[in-house]
This record gives structure tokens, sequence and C-alpha cells, in this order.
């Protein structure tokens, strides 16, 4: 209960903070766009065959965007040395994790909402699938990604050079979140007739979630000490 | 959270270096090895039958796997070492967890070397997107991250607890990689190689076999010399660090 309340207060703070300034989500919103254009260069979206490499884009959004803000929600506590405020603070640090997590996560998920249909509309994609599965394919994975990232991140910020460790932290372990939800993706986009495939990877994901998100709470404990 | 309150702490004179054991383990590790690898040596190029199709290219399977097998190996023993470390918080297990790691890259180094090698010339292909090749690639990738986060600046016991968090994590992670990818990619490839060496995923000659088990024999002792050198020579940089800084507070004082 009381991890519960102090995660949602850290996270109501962090939101708050970002609502003022709006530095996080509008450059996280503009990279996002921009990758959209530099696809737009890479991929014609006129041509038939871009289709295919669409559930790709809206991984590699998401996948950038987002570790654009994991860093900064762990960096931004370290300019006034506020994370030390937080650990002395009478809150476990499961729930500085789990506030930062929540925080994270509605952030990621603005910039998917504007982000999604934008792509959506400039690349000329007609939805040819369920647009509830999507939406929960996309839940799923964000889910997975946000929660292991921002453990790497609590991890990586101990670093002088965070910005550049935790991509390399992030990848190779998030790996198989990426390659389920692209299977997902790909299937809930294109090809309803595999729906019970789509949703077998869903459970894979969901599971890596879990797992993740219980060892970060178990361990947080081990990256957030003084 | 790199901040000046971090000082190396005073860590003398009851700092517990490890006391240098009797040099009885090395010289028995470093025998077995070469005996052991002499024998492989022996049972890969004379004993065991050449394949039939792939002909002397195979014999770099048994360094291969035995390579691959050492590699997931030392993996393991840093995750081990590295709860050990969280629970006990003794610097010999962190050297431990550290060393295991070192000598892993190098054995996944040799891993995605030999298998290109032998891939060209069994698929005619340098690789292929295949579960225990992406595996082993993200396996290296980890290690290289481990190693990353050792690189940090800060006191030892900052990166030592950071480093055993991600070996933990690294640790996980790498079976759930490996069944992502070959639930992904059962479809493409169904049985690609199997541990046979006629490709058919099933059967190896009683003589292959012999000559696998005692290569992975030798290199898992060669793995465990390297490790108890590798320890020793840790130490002795911990306690040259020791000694520089308790000479440096004899200056200052």
């Amino acid at each position: 209960m009381n991890l519960v309340k102090s995660a949602l207060l850290l996270a109501k703070k962090d939101l708050f903070s970002e609502w003022k300034t709006k530095q996080v989500l509008v450059t996280q919103i503009i990279f996002a766009s921009l990758v959209i254009v530099v696809f737009s260069f890479a991929f014609d979206p006129s041509n038939n065959m871009t289709k295919a490499v669409i559930p790709g884009i809206i991984w590699v959004i998401i996948v950038f965007a987002g570790i654009l803000g994991l860093n900064r929600s762990i960096v931004s506590e370290q300019r006034n040395d506020t994370m030390y405020a937080l650990l002395v603070a009478p809150m476990e640090p499961a729930g500085i994790y789990l506030g930062k997590f929540i925080a994270n996560f509605t952030m990621i998920m603005i910039v998917e909402t504007i982000a999604i249909p934008f792509l959506f509309l400039l690349f000329d994609f007609n939805m040819a699938g369920s647009i509830p599965y999507f939406i929960l394919i996309i839940f799923v994975g964000s889910f997975g990604f946000v929660s292991i990232g921002t453990f790497l991140a609590a991890l990586a910020g101990n670093s002088k050079s965070s910005e550049m460790l935790l991509p390399l932290l992030l990848f190779p372990i998030a790996s198989p979140v990426l390659i389920g939800v692209t299977q997902a993706t790909r299937i809930v986009l294109s090809d309803m007739s595999k729906l019970s495939s789509a949703l077998a990877w869903t459970q894979m994901v969901t599971s890596y979630d879990v797992i993740f998100f219980v060892i970060s709470l178990f361990l947080i404990d081990y990256v957030l000490e003084v | 959270m790199s901040m000046n309150l971090e000082q190396e702490k005073p860590l003398l004179p009851d700092s517990p270096l490890s006391k240098s054991k009797s040099a009885y383990l090395p010289k028995v590790l470093l025998g077995s090895t070469i005996i052991t690898m002499l024998t492989s040596i022996y049972f890969i190029f004379l004993y065991a039958e050449e394949e039939k199709t792939m002909g002397a290219a195979q014999k770099i399977f048994y360094f291969h796997v035995s390579s691959a097998w050492v590699a997931f190996f030392a993996f393991f023993i840093t995750c081990l070492f590295s709860i050990l470390f969280l629970v006990k918080r003794q610097r010999i297990y962190d050297t431990y967890a550290y060393v295991s790691a070192e000598i892993g890259v190098v054995f996944t180094i040799i891993v995605l070397t030999t298998g290109p090698i032998w891939a060209k010339s069994a698929w005619n292909t340098w690789w292929v997107w295949e579960p225990r090749l992406i595996t082993t690639l993200i396996l290296f990738f980890l290690y290289i991250a481990y190693i990353m986060i050792r690189q940090m600046d800060g006191v030892w016991d900052k990166k030592a607890r950071l480093a055993s968090v991600f070996g933990i994590i690294g640790f996980v992670d790498v079976p759930i990689v490996f069944f992502a990818i070959r639930w992904w990619q059962t479809k493409l490839h169904p049985v690609v190689f199997g541990e046979g060496s006629d490709q058919s995923g099933g059967g190896i000659a009683p003589s292959m076999l012999a000559a696998l088990l005692i290569s992975i024999l030798a290199f898992t002792i060669l793995y465990a010399y390297l490790l108890n050198k590798g320890v020793t020579l840790e130490n002795l940089k911990i306690k040259v660090e020791q000694y520089k800084e308790k000479l440096r507070m004899d200056i200052e004082n």
C-alpha cells in the first residue's frame, strides 16, 4: 500500500514537472516524427512493399523515442542530487522504481498515441487487422520495454556516460520483447487469419514482462544503494 | 549518482586479502589442461572418423562446440558469483564473476569466428539467422555490456554491485532469447543442424562423440585454469592498489 502510494506520488511529481516544462515529451514526439521522415526516405511510401516494414518501423520509433525519455527520467534526478533525497525519503527503492516506471510508461503511451496514427497517415496505411488487438500488443510490448528500460536506466545512471551505456545494456536484454512484438504486430496488422499465433507471441511477451518486472522490483534495492 | 562523497574506503589493514594459496592447484590444472588438450587433439584428428560430406572441415566442430559450452558455462558462473556477491558482499566473489565474464568473452569470440568458418564450408554461407547463432551473438553483446559496466568510473563496490545485478539479469535473459528466436525461426529453418555431424540432427558416430566429450572436458579444464590464473592476477592488482593507497596515506600524514 505504502509502496503504491509513494510510487504514485513520485509519478505525479515527474509528470507534473514534465507538464510544466514539456521538455522530454516534445523532444520525443519530434524525434518520432523525424524517424518517420527518415524512414520515408529509406522505404518509398508509394511502394506497396513498404507495408511489410510498417510493424518494424512502429517498434523502432517506440524504442528510440523511449530511450530518450528513459535516460532523462534518471539523469534529471542527478542535477541537484535529488536522487539522494529520494533515497533518504521514507520510501522503498522499489517505490522509486515503480514511480519512475509509471511516469515513463505514461509518457511513452502519449508518444505512441500521437506517433503511430501519424505514421499510418503519412505512409497511407490501411489497417487490415484488428485495432483492439493492436492496442493490446502495443500496450504489452511497451510495458516490457519500459519496465526493463527504467531498471537499466537506473543502473546506467551511475555512469557519467549513461546515455551511451543505456542502449548497450537495454537492446540485448530487451531483444525477446522486440522479437515478440514485431511478429505479433505484423500478424495483427496484415493477416488476421493467424491470430492465434499473434496471441501466442503476446503471451510470450507478457510472461517476459512479468518475469522482468518482478526481477526489477527485487534487484532495484541493489541498484539504488547509496 | 556519481558524487564526491564516494571515496575509496580506507580498506587496509583488516581487508581480507586472499592469502597466496599453495601453488599446487594451478600446477595441477595446467598439467591436466595440457594432457587433456593433447588427448583431445589426438582424438579429433586421428581417432574420430572423417565426416562423409564435410570432410576435414568438420573437425572445427569439436572446438566450436566446446568453446560454446565454455562460453555459456562462464556466464553461468558469472551469474552464480554475482548472486554470491550480492548476498555476502565479499570482493573475492566479484573478482570471480568478473574474470569469468572476461574468459566468456574470449570463448564467445572463438565461437563467433569458428562458426562462420565452418558454416562457409558446410552451408556455403557465413551466417544464418538461426536460434543458436543469434543467442550466442546476443550473449556476446551481454558480456560486452557487462564489461562496460565494469569500466565505469567510481569505487569498486558500486561497480561490483551494478555489474552483479546485470550479470543476474543477463543470465535470466539468455534462455528467453533462445526460446523467442527458436519460436520465431521454426518455420524457416526446420532443423539446420542438430548435434549430429550428418546434418540430419540426429546421430553422431561414437568415435566423434568420444572426441567431442574429450575436447569439452579439455576446454572446461582450460577454463578452470584460466579462471584460477585470472583471479590470482586480479587479486595481485587489488593488492598493488591497496599498497599504493597506503603509501599515499603515509605520505600525506
